[in-house]
């Protein structure tokens, strides 16, 4: 091995910090938010991450997956996570109670250039649990608000009942400073007041937008990629601020384990956040 | 750098004392193929082998190891794998495969599994004679320069010794009685009419600067979906191949519930769950795509990010495929040399 490779003190990037569920609670029937704090105090108020970044989380004997930070950086200390039950891991966290300890690494991957960002503005398409990712983002700039110029949110679920973070949302409705638009695919309550129908039916209720000046972010399920993005070209907003952030099978979030690989590149080191031009550059990513 | 001589009867002498305090791996016999072994018999080593079945990959990360014990959430390492190890006999084309994992493991998140085992095996090259099926000319990989300890160029009557490292001086300290240090003008002209020689063994050669392009032009061509339909989606290549170094991890909880291991084992993208994530949703579905993403490993992104194929040319993926799918039929496609008589045989495979 080259000299310049060899290492001498080594910390393992395998091994999780452990972390205690101070809150959990359903947010739907599916998907159930958790409150998490590094149990070390120091390591817990070290832990820095940016909006977009993700955590791998494990529960001892079911295993570790990664999942996207929701809160925001800007809020220090407690880490929240939304979490759809759908493997074997999710389906062990579901089953843990608040106190119990989980573990946790990470940060891990890019984030959304909210460096860039600034004093442009910002309009941000939610499609179902891709709001776990986008809330981070979200919060960060609501609370550097003055930051930004104008912030748009459109929000669509497939049910009422399966909007996440449903009053979080709605209370954004009653601020000034931002304009937010709730959707459903298909009203089976009958007390749906907000529109229905696909998020993309929420477009032309924007107010006209500033393209050049506008970075565009979205996040939902596979198919509702090409259609939002089809949206953001034909309002000619330029590629590169087409932001998205994808899911991908990880067993190491450090880049070595091979399974987020994308082309050439690996979607928990080069990603998760891509614009819609490494989109087109790449062609395995949508 | 420091070259020197040793006879051929003085090697197993000098095998003999430096395995004393390190477990000696070197290719042995393994049916009427080769594979790298623990060795205590050096009759038993194989001077004059190709590829083996597996590349030395598997002496640095098993293809089962256990990477923590726990017991209630406090991780224990387990680097029972490492081992100190002199590894004879290795090949350039597997020493270049080790320099480009020894990249891929220290970027970023440098992995302490590999590095331990790596940093605890010392490398001794060496040289080797083409079959039909190695093309380490086309990759540049029948050269070596660095990534030894030493390097023993077999020139019949003797080696020509080539001292790599500091640790590989360390060795030929133990007993330099054995070597012979002048290297004479004529020792130099039997090694360079060798060299010329051995080159021109190479029986087939493919044009690697070509490959970035080609897969880029050719990402949508038809090709690919006749490979995807003939794949057995065994996943034999990655097994096989040097830079192949993907895993899977699992938890093996005990009984108890508080205790438990973590696995780490081989993995392979062509398997069909490979980026399948929780939910069911697979992101390559097809084995056309786990195909084209394998050989994008191999023929362009390590060209893109650190100038050079992944593949090293050891010609191992063509000895493997059951049905022939290898850099050298996907490389010659790629360059529209189709070859009838492989396409001829695919169409059986998949109409039978």
């Amino acid at each position: 091995m080259k000299e310049e490779n060899r290492i001498i003190t080594q910390a393992n990037p395998f091994i999780p910090e452990p972390a205690r569920i101070v809150r959990t609670y359903h947010l739907t029937e599916d998907v159930k938010f958790f409150q998490v704090r590094i149990v070390d105090m120091e390591k817990a108020l070290s832990f820095r991450y940016r909006a977009g970044q993700f955590a791998m989380i494990s529960v001892q004997g079911a295993g570790e997956a990664p999942f996207s930070i929701s809160s925001t950086p800007s809020r220090p200390g407690l880490l929240e996570f939304c979490i759809r039950k759908a493997g074997t891991v999710t389906n062990a966290l579901f089953r843990l109670k608040e106190n119990d300890l989980i573990g946790l690494r990470g940060p891990y991957g890019n984030e959304f250039p909210v460096d860039r960002m600034k004093d442009k503005d910002i309009l941000i398409v939610v499609g179902g649990l891709g709001a776990a990712p986008l809330r981070s983002v979200l919060l960060y700039c609501l609370d550097n608000r003055d930051q930004f110029r104008r912030v748009s949110v459109l929000h669509g679920a497939k049910r009422p009942a399966e909007m996440i973070f449903r009053e979080e949302f709605f209370a954004l409705k009653e601020r000034e400073d931002l304009e937010c638009l709730l959707a459903v695919d298909d009203d089976d309550t009958g007390s749906w007041t907000e529109n229905i129908g696909v998020v993309t039916t929420l477009f032309p209720k924007l107010k006209e937008i500033d393209p050049a000046n506008t970075y565009a972010l979205v996040c939902g399920p596979p198919v509702m990629y090409k259609f939002v993005i089809n949206e953001f070209i034909k309002l000619n907003i330029p590629k590169v601020q087409i932001l998205m952030t994808l899911e991908r099978r990880m067993k190491c979030g450090v880049g070595k384990c091979g399974h987020c690989a994308i082309d050439y590149i690996y979607t928990c080191i080069d990603g998760p956040v891509f614009t819609y031009w490494d989109v087109i550059h790449m062609k395995e990513l949508i | 750098m420091r070259i020197i001589k040793l006879r051929h009867e003085n090697l197993y002498p000098f095998l003999e004392i430096i395995s004393k305090d390190a477990d000696l791996w070197a290719p042995v016999k393994r049916g009427d193929k080769h594979a790298y072994n623990l060795v205590d018999d050096f009759s038993k080593i194989e001077m004059n082998t190709t590829r083996t079945i597996l590349p030395p990959r598997k002496i640095f990360l098993p293809s089962n190891f256990n990477m923590f014990n726990i017991s209630r959430m406090d991780y224990t390492e387990d680097f029972s794998h490492v081992k100190k190890r002199i590894l004879f006999g290795i090949h350039p084309c597997d020493i270049h495969g080790l320099l480009t994992l020894d990249n891929f493991f220290n970027q970023a998140f440098p992995d302490p599994y590999y590095i331990k085992a790596r940093e605890n095996t010392l490398i001794l090259g060496l040289s080797c004679w083409p079959d039909e099926h190695c093309f380490a000319k086309s990759t540049n990989t029948h050269i070596i320069e660095e990534g030894y300890d030493l390097f023993f160029t077999d020139l019949k009557d003797y080696f020509i010794v080539w001292i790599g490292s500091s640790s590989g001086d360390d060795l030929i300290r133990r007993k330099p009685e054995l070597f012979n240090e002048n290297l004479t003008d004529e020792d130099i002209k039997t090694y360079i009419r060798w060299q010329a020689e051995r080159d021109k063994a190479y029986k087939w050669d493919l044009n690697f600067t070509a490959m970035p392009d080609l897969m880029e032009l050719k990402y949508n061509d038809p090709l690919w979906e006749k490979l995807g339909s003939a794949c057995f989606s065994c996943g034999s290549c990655s097994c096989v191949c040097p830079t192949c170094s993907c895993y899977n991890v699992m938890d093996q909880p005990s009984l108890n519930r508080e205790d438990g291991k973590i696995v780490r084992h081989w993995d392979a993208c062509t398997l069909e769950e490979y980026s399948e994530v929780a939910g069911g949703e697979n992101f390559r579905k097809k084995k056309s795509d786990r195909l084209k993403l394998w050989y994008t490993h191999k023929l362009q992104a390590y060209i893109s990010k650190y100038g050079k194929p992944s593949c090293v040319g050891c010609g191992r993926c063509i000895d493997t495929c059951p049905v022939d799918i290898n850099v050298r039929t996907v490389g010659k496609a790629l360059l529209g040399e189709e070859q009838d008589v492989f396409w001829a045989r695919l169409h059986k495979e998949v109409t039978k």
